[in-house]
């Protein structure tokens, strides 16, 4: 392999990290890890969002919450065939196009295993033409009997993808490439680790949430506990840029910078905090793009409707691939990213008012 | 040598069909230590080398034993650069279903990785992910902007699939390129315990190339080595999910040896009888006709070769996630090397047809 311009550390071992919606402990004890030091106070929540508190300088009465989501998307083990082979069943949405021939682990003590698909040669008529459904797949994990499948990988264990945490040279900006798992949406809380570096003029409560996969529930939970008066949520969102004979829009590019989610089929963002952040890109010099209001879905959707109501905004890296086994960003986006984060979140009182959505 | 070693080793390395410069390196210096000679042909198969060395036996009447497996990897190549993203032809046969979203490395200028493209959910609706993607619309991307991409890459530059060798329980192991380096594993160990026991017949053990597209390699080899007899080692199915127990072979059953027009009688009878000389499980693959591996090609190298053909399961065939049972390896091993070692001299003339028709010209 050629050379490996470095990636953040925290980010590596995130990836990295077991985490499927509804199993987020390994990703959490890492996060837990990583904060304990810089925050004023953290708690976990009943349904395990890893919620932290940073007391403001006093300079704003304003409380802001900040969200990344831990989980990702994966599978569940539903039991296990006579002849050692597992059945399963996906958590999140995948394409089942992109589960034959993969790797994966199983657990929190990573049982290796592969889902299989039948040889090319011996393909019946029109095999070829059908996509294999997930429930019709199945994990060998090398056990030759039920008993032995079933002390490896227990029914309801979840399953990630294996795949390596690689960063390779070049890129927009020559900074990297990076191609992993789970991109979305480890980017999104190594990012907020590092805002918890900071001390804002508000109250600042960073919420790494659960279960955003299944349908945004841990931030649902966490924005109602925290009270927040204005919502950033850091994002991994899609990049579809495949050369395609109809003009397909790619929602977004990379090496183009952060994108800012002015609208999407959960929310719409609040257009203060849209043109504070957009300010901060073009007054701080950080590129940013505005996604494409066609697809995806994150926190804020829960967010903005919490209570009476959070103004909120999404700021996102942009990933082609997501929601598959590898995906890939350019490491200038998430540098990026976290940057604007940091520039907008720090304009954010004068651009709300001293109340957020009550002024 | 130690099995998962390796096999993780040759699994990983690459070579594709015409390139096998990456792993017949590897092949090569793993041979060396246990062969009087190691050559490469002028299509580039590795031949090593193992006269016999049973003092009674004078050099000019020994009968040689032709080993064989392939060491060449189905692969892709470039076919157009098109804004940044590589379009790209197979070089082997892949199901293209297994290719979708998968990591490879891009041998341009230098080794690069990228990912076979695919879609998220997000940008497609329920009936396009009904659909099989054809090849013809399976990019591969680097991440890099394109003319990055331009000075790295050009068309004819081969793609591989990002390997990651991953032991399974049971002892069974996982990665790309099983199909064949099983078998070239089986006959290095082969080739170690050889160099160590008493051997009338002359070996060669020959790592083939070209083998996915045709078995071009076998046909210059078995040529040059001109044996008397040869066994060449391959994959064959492995018992799996959607495959009946006709149609695929036992896994940790051990070897397969194969029946069928393709290969010699007596040689077929003498492996049964090493088998069980060594104790080492074994199961029979019925072959009708053409089996699809080096042995085709070789049966009918100049005036014939009596050939015999010993098979390890692997499941998942051409496909990143290839899957064999590292007993096989070993035992596959043990038989060729108990084959070999105990073939007598005058084994070669017992390879001759001689029923009634053909005692005489006509």
């Amino acid at each position: 392999m050629p050379s490996q311009p470095d990636a953040p550390e925290l980010l590596r071992r995130l990836c990295e990290a077991h985490g499927i919606s509804g199993r987020e402990e390994a990703v959490r004890a890492i996060l837990l890890e990583a904060i304990r030091d810089r925050v004023d106070a953290c708690r976990i929540d009943s349904m395990g969002n890893l919620i932290a508190f940073k007391k403001g300088t006093g300079a704003s009465r304003l409380r802001v919450l900040a969200a990344a989501h831990m989980d990702e998307v994966g599978l569940v083990i539903t039991g296990a065939e006579d002849s050692g082979t597992l059945r399963f069943a996906k958590v999140g949405g995948i394409d089942d196009r992109v589960l034959p021939a993969r790797m994966v682990l199983i657990g929190a003590r990573r049982v290796p295993g592969v889902i299989g698909i039948k040889p090319v040669h011996l393909l019946e008529r029109g095999e070829r033409d059908r996509v294999p459904e997930a429930r019709q797949l199945s994990i060998d994990v090398g056990a030759s009997s039920r008993a032995e499948a079933e002390r490896l990988a227990p029914r309801g264990e979840t399953a990630m993808f294996a795949s390596e945490f690689l960063t390779s040279a070049g890129g927009t900006a020559g900074t990297g490439v990076v191609q992993a798992k789970a991109l979305d949406d480890r980017v999104g809380c190594a990012i907020l680790v590092g805002l918890l570096a900071e001390r804002f003029e508000f109250d600042f409560v960073a919420a790494f949430t659960v279960q955003e996969e299944v349908g945004l529930r841990g931030a649902r939970v966490a924005a109602w506990a925290e009270k927040p008066d204005a919502a950033l949520v850091l994002e991994c969102t899609g990049a579809n840029e495949v050369p395609s004979k109809r003009d397909v829009s790619p929602s977004t590019r990379l090496g183009h910078g952060p994108a800012l989610t002015v609208r999407d089929p959960s929310f719409v963002a609040d257009p203060r905090l849209v043109e504070a952040f957009s300010r901060a890109g073009s007054e701080s010099g950080i590129p940013y793009q505005v996604k494409q209001p066609t697809i995806g879905g994150t926190d804020a959707g829960s967010i903005h409707r919490v209570r009476e109501g959070v103004p909120s905004l999404t700021i996102a890296v942009p990933a082609r691939y997501i929601h598959s086994p590898v995906s890939m960003m350019d490491l200038s986006d998430f540098h990026h990213t976290a940057a604007l984060a940091r520039e907008g979140l720090t304009r954010l009182p004068g651009a709300l008012g001293e109340r957020g959505a009550g002024t | 040598m130690e099995t998962a070693a390796l096999l993780k080793e040759l699994a990983e390395s690459p070579g594709p069909s015409g390139y096998e410069e990456g792993i017949r390196s590897v092949v090569r210096a793993r041979c060396a230590p246990f062969a009087q000679e190691v050559r490469v042909d002028a299509l580039g198969s590795c031949i090593a080398y193992l006269p016999a060395n049973d003092p009674a036996a004078p050099a000019a009447a020994r009968p040689s034993l032709m080993l064989t497996a392939h060491m060449d990897e189905i692969a892709l190549m470039v076919t157009q650069v098109e804004k940044g993203f590589l379009r790209v032809t197979q070089v082997g046969g892949f199901d293209p279903r297994v290719l979708f979203g998968q990591p490879v490395i891009v041998h341009g200028t230098r080794p690069v990785p990228g990912l076979v493209v695919s879609v998220p959910p997000h940008f497609t609706d329920p009936s396009e992910r009904e659909k099989p993607v054809p090849l013809e619309k399976l990019f591969v991307d680097l991440g890099l902007a394109p003319s990055e991409v331009e000075s790295l890459v050009r068309v004819g530059d081969l793609v591989t699939l990002r390997p990651r060798y991953t032991e399974l329980a049971g002892g069974y192991a996982a990665c790309k390129s099983l199909d064949d380096r099983a078998g070239i594993a089986s006959l290095l160990l082969c080739l170690q315990e050889l160099s160590r026991r008493t051997r009338e017949w002359d070996v060669y053990v020959v790592a083939m190339v070209q083998e996915e597209v045709g078995a071009r390699g076998a046909v210059a080899a078995a040529f040059g080595v001109a044996p008397a007899a040869a066994v060449a080692v391959d994959a064959t199915f492995g018992s799996q999910p959607g495959l009946s127990s006709f149609e695929s072979m036992k896994m940790d059953g051990g070897p397969a040896i194969a029946q069928g027009p393709n290969f010699h009688p007596r040689l077929f009878d003498r492996l049964l009888e090493s088998a069980k000389a060594i104790e080492c499980p074994h199961q029979v693959e019925i072959m009708p006709a053409e089996s699809g591996t080096d042995a085709w090609a070789i049966q009918v190298s100049r005036g014939g070769v009596p050939c015999s053909l010993v098979s390890i399961p692997v499941r998942f065939m051409h496909t990143p996630v290839e899957t064999v049972c590292l007993r096989d390896v070993e035992r596959t091993a043990r038989l060729l090397a108990e084959l070999a070692a105990r073939l007598p001299r005058e084994f070669a003339d017992s390879l001759e047809v001689r029923d009634a028709l053909a005692t005489g010209r006509p």
